[in-house]
């Protein structure tokens, strides 16, 4: 690839991931949703567990990420049922954008709305769990929060989609994801933990180092194959 | 003659011979072969369990090469190898886990923990469990196949992983031994088995892919009109 060709995709990417980001911003009320029902099912997990501070704080993480994952869900199911509503993504194939291109513009804008719900999910979670925002390790809590909107975005944009124009989008769409994000599901909640209660035995390092490999990994593969999902028509 | 012959009866000679391998395999590992210092008569398991694991993951690694084939071609008969390579992984891994946990209560105490290498077994097998599903939703011949094929290649990251896990991480599961550490009367029956099991792995995708293609074929057949239906209109 010539300087010149990775330059034009980088363009591309660029001028379609603001494309995205501007529908985003116009439909800010579909951004909202996807942010209360994270605070929703925050607040659903320490109910279902009662007042017993103790387990609440020892599963705070896990409580976060499934919080996080499920929102990831509503989001890129919305996000791709604007990409139908008037045959937007049959234009933008039309025009001489690889698939490629748009992929990452798409992964870009859901990672950066995921982003997004970090400031909110999280200090609600240290309220309803622990009983105050802990500002200690915030840096690591944003790098993690990076790694997480990274994981997330590329394999659910790509079975997005692929399931978006199926009836049975709701149901397909956790199925294939979920299981796939179980690396990044268990390295977040180990880190997170580790930044919350401390890291004596340094672990630290392990978990954000599996969490770069998934991302390194699925944003490659994800990129290859997204053309060949565009083909048959998402 | 002879050639067509063959080409129609292979699949069945690889089944038979699976099946007889695996049969005397089995009765050797339980009769012939001594056992384990440590764990005794438990250890023979692994006789059945370690092939059955290794199978599996080398049918996911053709459901892997056949998934890339029909993305490049295209071509209806790599789906259909896919689709049976994909269903033979996933009965081979549900096969492995139960082999696994009979073997785990008696010497680790419990019949399931989550160990790095039971986690990322049962991933693997829901993930590609998730793939067939996904076969059943979509209508379209050109779109299952590929939407097939892209799920295959995005679920055989998870393989790699099964297999590395122990050297990775630590883990209670031990890691792959090497015949010189164990009796050479327990590595022949498992020799034998491991055969056993992958002559009747490529016997089933055969003929589970020779059936898909068959089913594929079908679908294009139009259906016949509806003459009752439409004399009552």
């Amino acid at each position: 690839m010539t300087l010149r060709t990775a330059g034009g995709i980088l363009a591309q990417v660029l001028a379609l991931a603001a494309k995205d980001l501007r529908l985003e911003w116009r439909n800010r009320s579909r951004i909202v949703a996807v942010v209360l029902f994270g605070v929703l099912v925050l607040l659903l997990f320490s109910l279902a567990v009662g007042p017993d501070s103790r387990a609440l704080v020892e599963a705070s993480g896990g409580f976060l990420v499934i919080a996080l994952l499920l929102s990831t869900t509503l989001g890129l199911q919305e996000s791709f049922r604007l990409e139908h509503a008037d045959g937007a993504l049959e234009g933008l194939r039309l025009l001489p954008a690889s698939g490629a291109a748009i992929f990452y513009a798409k992964a870009i804008s859901v990672a950066l709305t995921l982003l997004l719900l970090g400031p909110v999910l999280a200090p609600v979670a240290m309220i309803l769990y622990i009983g105050e925002v802990a500002l200690g390790g915030l840096a690591q809590l944003i790098g993690l929060w990076l790694l997480a909107a990274l994981g997330l975005a590329a394999p659910g944009v790509l079975y997005a989609g692929m399931t978006s124009r199926l009836r049975s989008q709701d149901v397909l769409l956790p199925l294939l994801l979920y299981p796939l994000e179980v690396p990044v599901l268990l390295s977040l909640v180990k880190a997170f933990g580790l930044v919350l209660r401390g890291d004596p035995m340094e672990q630290m390092g392990s978990w954000v180092t599996i969490l770069l490999v998934f991302v390194g990994v699925y944003w490659l593969l994800c990129g290859i194959l997204f053309e060949y999902v565009l083909e048959e028509g998402t | 003659m002879l050639k067509r012959a063959l080409k129609r009866l292979w699949p069945g000679i690889f089944g038979f011979s699976g099946l007889l391998m695996l049969l005397v395999g089995s009765t050797l590992a339980l009769s012939w072969a001594p056992p384990e210092r440590h764990m005794g008569d438990v250890s023979r398991i692994f006789s059945i369990h370690v092939p059955v694991a290794q199978n599996a993951l080398l049918v996911l690694l053709f459901a892997f090469c056949f998934a890339i084939a029909s993305l490049w071609t295209g071509r209806r008969r790599w789906d259909a190898a896919t689709t049976a390579a994909v269903e033979v992984g996933v009965v081979l891994t549900l096969l492995l886990l139960p082999t696994g946990m009979l073997w785990a209560r008696p010497t680790w105490g419990v019949w399931w923990t989550w160990d790095v290498r039971l986690t990322t077994s049962l991933i693997g097998l829901i993930l590609f469990a998730t793939v067939l599903a996904l076969r059943s939703f979509v209508e379209d011949e050109g779109r299952r196949a590929t939407w097939t094929a892209v799920t295959t290649i995005v679920a055989f990251v998870d393989v790699p992983l099964i297999y590395f896990c122990v050297r990775w991480w630590r883990s209670l599961h031990q890691v792959q031994s090497s015949p010189e550490t164990v009796d050479a009367m327990m590595v022949l029956p498992y020799r034998i088995n491991a055969f056993g099991v992958l002559f009747l792995a490529i016997y089933l995708i055969a003929l589970r892919s020779r059936l898909e293609m068959r089913r594929l074929a079908g679908e294009e057949v139009a259906p016949p009109p509806r003459l009752a239906s439409s004399t009552a209109l």
